[in-house]
C-alpha cells in the first residue's frame, strides 16, 4: 500500500462528509517544494490518482467519486490553489503543478498505479506523463484541456471568460442545471474554497488560454496505454478537438458519453464510471 | 485645491440601447461611424483648450475596446495638449501599466510629454478597471504585481541619468535601460495612482509621496480611504506631499433646473450598459469579495450608486450641479466631511451632452466656481492609524 510510504505534516478527518458518502474521508496535508498540498484518500481497492477538474469542489462529493471510491482506494489531492492547497506566486500553470504533483508521487511511493484526470486534472496529468510515466499503469482522461490544435484564429476552446455566464452554462453542460450554484445558505469555509478554486483556475488559464503551447509537441513521449472520454455535447472543447488531442498520443483510444457536457463525470457518472472501469480492468 | 476638467470621450451615438447588450468590451466596432468620430475627437480636444483658456488644469484618461471612451492612448491626447494648450497643467489619470505590457515605453512617453509641455505633467499609473482586462488579455490574479513591478522600473528609468542599469524581474527584464529624454521636471513629474478599496496601496501610494485618486464614491467611503492615505503620511515618516483627488460629475448652470438637466445628461456615463462578466473577472478582487459575491451580497460599488437616486447620489458627493453658489456649497461640505482634499477631477462632459453646453460648463465653473475654493488648503497629515490593512 502506498500509505507506507507518508510524511504527513497534518491531518483533517471530514467527519460530515463521510456520515455523507459512506467512507472515511482523511484530508491530510503534505509539504512539497515548500508548499502545503491536500490530499483527500478514501474508498478501498487498488489506488487510483484522481485529478479533478476545476469543479473540484463540486466533484469531491460527487456520486461518480462516491461510486468509484467502492472500488478503488482514490488517492485526490487539491492542485495549489484549490481546495486547501497552497498557492505560492510562483507556480503560474499546469507545468508547474505536475513537478508538485510528481513529488507527491515520489513522496507516496506510488508505483503502477492508473492516473484518472479531468478537464485542468488531465491538462496536469498530461504534463506529469509527458515527464515521467514510468509510475503510472494507465491514464484515463475525461475532457481534458492543456493542447491548441488550430491555428491562431482558430478558437479550440470557448472563452468561458468573455462569454455572458448564461451562455457558458449552456456551453460547459447539456443539462444546464447541473450548471447551477446557489451558495446563499453554503458555510463561508466552502464557499471561501470556491472562490480561490476560481480564482487559481484563472491564474493557471488565462493566458496561453487554457493550453501549453509546448503539450501538443511532448505528448508522444507518453507511452502508457490512454483513453480519453468526452461528453459528446461539450461546446467549451467540441469532440473535435478532443478527438484531435487524442490522436496526438500514439495508440491513444477514444470514447463518448451521451447527453454530457463538458463534466461528463457530474451529469452521467454512471456512463462515465463503465467507461472507466471498462479500461482499467 | 486645483480643479481639473476631463471627459472620456464617449461615443454615444449608438443603437437604442434595448438593442444591444453591452457597450464595453464586446459590441462591435461596425457602429462606430470614422466620421462622427473624427468630429467628435476634434470637439472634444477643442474643448479641454477651451478649459485651458479659462484657467482649468486638463486630465485625460484611457480605456479600450467600449463606446464610453474613444481616448484609446491616453498619451496621445495627452502629447497633443502637451502641444495645443500652454497654461494648465495635464494630467494622465492614467497609465495603465498592467494593460499595456512595456513599462520603458511609458517612461519614454511621459519623458516626452513633460519635456514637449514644459514641465506641466502629472503622470499617473492606474491598475485598470475590470473590463479592461480583456482587451489587453493581462491575467487578472496579477494587475497588483505587474502595476507596482511596472512603477518601480519607470521611476528608476527616470531618475537614472549616469549610465545604463539592469532590470530583470518577473514581467519585463531589460539589461540595458537608459532612457531619452529625462522628463523636464526633476527628479520626474509628480506621480498620482488610483484607487478605490486596496488599503495596501493606497498606503505605498503616500510612502512614495504619490497623490491618491479615487472616483465616483461615496463621501464616508473617500473619508476611509483619505484617512488612510493622511494616516500613512505619519507612520511613513513623511512631512506631507503627494495629496489627494476625487472625481464626481460635475455640471455648474444659471439655474438648478438647468444644471439638473446637465446632469442628467452626465449620468449616461454611470448608466453604461455591461454584461456582467466583463465586470469581475475572476482574481481581479480579493477571494474575500467573490465569496461575498457567490453568496450575492456584493455586486461591485458602481452598481450599488449606478441604481441611485439623482439626489442620494447628489447627496452623497458622486454628482455635483447647481448654480454656481450651489456647486461651491457642494464642493466645501464634501471637502469638510472627506477631511480635505488637494485636487477636484471634474467630469463636465459625457454622453449627449453638447458642444455649447459642455463649453458653457467649463466657462462658469473656471469663472464662478473655481475662484471660490482655489485656496482650501491642501491635505495635512493624520496622527491617525491606517483605516485598515
Amino acid at each position: 500500500m502506498p500509505t507506507t510510504a507518508m510524511n504527513w505534516v497534518g491531518a483533517v478527518v471530514g467527519d460530515a462528509q463521510a456520515h455523507k458518502t459512506g467512507w472515511k474521508i482523511m484530508s491530510e496535508f503534505l509539504t512539497i517544494q515548500g508548499m502545503k498540498v491536500e490530499v483527500e484518500r478514501m474508498g478501498s481497492g487498488s489506488p487510483l490518482l484522481v485529478l479533478l477538474s476545476e469543479e473540484a469542489a463540486f466533484e469531491r462529493t460527487s456520486p461518480f467519486i462516491d461510486e468509484l471510491a467502492k472500488t478503488h482506494e482514490l488517492i485526490i489531492p487539491s492542485a495549489p490553489g484549490f481546495g486547501r492547497s497552497d498557492r505560492p506566486d510562483w507556480i503560474s500553470n499546469p507545468d508547474d503543478i505536475s513537478y508538485i504533483y510528481l513529488d507527491l508521487v515520489e513522496k507516496l511511493g506510488l508505483k503502477n498505479i492508473p492516473v484518472l484526470g479531468m478537464s485542468l486534472g488531465g491538462w496536469i496529468a498530461a504534463e506529469m506523463a509527458v515527464k515521467d510515466d514510468s509510475f503510472i499503469s494507465k491514464i484515463v482522461l475525461v475532457n481534458p484541456i492543456g493542447v491548441k490544435i488550430g491555428g491562431p484564429f482558430d478558437r479550440d476552446i470557448q472563452d468561458i471568460w468573455t462569454l455572458h455566464p448564461t451562455k457558458v452554462a449552456e456551453l460547459r453542460y447539456h443539462d444546464t442545471d447541473f450548471g447551477k450554484r446557489d451558495y446563499s445558505s453554503t458555510p463561508e469555509d466552502e464557499v471561501t474554497i470556491v472562490a480561490r478554486n476560481l480564482e487559481s483556475f484563472a491564474r493557471y488559464c488565462w493566458e496561453p488560454y487554457m493550453h501549453n503551447p509546448k503539450l501538443k509537441i511532448r505528448l508522444p513521449r507518453i507511452k502508457v496505454p490512454t483513453h480519453f472520454i468526452w461528453g459528446e455535447n461539450d461546446g467549451m472543447t467540441a469532440t473535435a478537438y478532443g478527438k484531435a488531442f487524442s490522436e496526438q498520443l500514439p495508440g491513444a483510444t477514444f470514447s463518448t458519453v451521451a447527453k454530457a457536457g463538458h463534466y461528463p463525470q457530474i451529469e452521467q457518472p454512471a456512463a462515465v464510471l463503465q467507461q472507466v472501469k471498462a479500461f482499467l480492468a | 485645491m486645483k480643479a481639473w476638467y476631463f471627459t472620456e470621450m464617449p461615443y454615444p451615438h449608438l443603437p437604442p440601447l434595448d438593442t444591444i447588450s453591452t457597450m464595453r468590451v464586446s459590441l462591435e466596432s461596425k457602429h462606430f461611424d470614422p466620421k462622427i468620430g473624427a468630429d467628435l475627437y476634434n470637439r472634444y480636444l477643442d474643448e479641454y483648450m477651451i478649459a485651458d483658456d479659462a484657467g482649468l488644469n486638463m486630465m485625460v484618461n484611457e480605456h479600450h475596446q467600449t463606446a464610453t471612451c474613444l481616448d484609446v492612448a491616453a498619451p496621445l491626447s495627452l502629447a497633443i495638449l502637451a502641444r495645443q494648450t500652454s497654461k494648465g497643467e495635464i494630467c494622465i489619470l492614467g497609465n495603465p501599466v498592467a494593460n499595456r505590457g512595456d513599462p520603458l515605453r511609458i517612461a519614454e512617453e511621459m519623458a516626452m510629454v513633460d519635456c514637449i509641455s514644459r514641465g506641466r505633467l502629472s503622470a499617473g499609473f492606474v491598475r485598470g478597471v475590470p473590463y479592461e482586462i480583456f482587451a489587453a488579455n493581462t491575467n487578472p490574479t496579477q494587475t497588483v504585481e505587474r502595476l507596482w513591478e511596472g512603477i518601480d522600473l519607470i521611476q528608476k528609468a527616470w531618475t537614472s541619468h549616469d549610465e545604463p542599469f539592469n532590470f530583470e524581474g518577473k514581467f519585463t527584464q531589460r539589461r540595458s535601460v537608459n532612457i531619452w529624454p529625462r522628463p523636464y521636471q526633476d527628479p520626474h513629474p509628480p506621480i498620482w495612482l488610483t484607487g478605490s478599496s486596496d488599503f495596501a496601496g493606497i498606503s505605498r501610494a503616500a510612502a512614495r509621496g504619490f497623490v491618491f485618486a479615487t472616483f465616483l464614491q461615496p463621501y464616508e467611503k473617500v473619508r476611509q480611504l483619505f484617512d488612510a492615505y493622511r494616516g500613512s503620511y505619519r507612520l511613513n515618516g513623511q512631512p506631507g506631499g503627494g495629496g489627494t483627488a476625487f472625481m464626481p460629475l460635475v455640471y455648474v448652470a444659471d439655474t438648478e433646473s438647468e444644471a439638473e438637466a446637465g446632469m442628467k445628461e452626465l449620468l449616461w456615463y454611470m448608466l453604461a450598459k455591461t454584461e456582467p462578466q466583463y465586470r469581475n473577472p475572476p482574481g481581479y478582487v480579493p477571494v474575500e469579495f467573490n465569496v461575498k459575491a457567490l453568496q450575492g451580497t456584493y455586486a461591485g460599488r458602481t452598481d450599488a450608486m449606478r441604481a441611485q437616486t439623482l439626489e442620494f447620489q447628489r447627496e452623497q458627493g458622486v454628482v455635483m450641479y447647481g448654480t454656481p453658489d450651489q456647486v461651491i456649497a457642494q464642493i466645501k461640505r464634501f471637502y469638510d466631511l472627506v477631511g480635505g482634499f488637494d485636487h477636484l477631477l471634474m467630469m463636465m462632459q459625457a454622453g449627449f451632452l453638447d458642444h455649447e453646453r459642455t463649453a458653457k460648463n467649463i466657462r462658469l465653473f473656471a469663472k464662478d466656481v473655481y475662484p471660490a475654493i482655489k485656496d482650501l488648503a491642501g491635505t495635512k497629515p493624520l496622527d491617525l492609524p491606517i483605516a485598515a490593512e
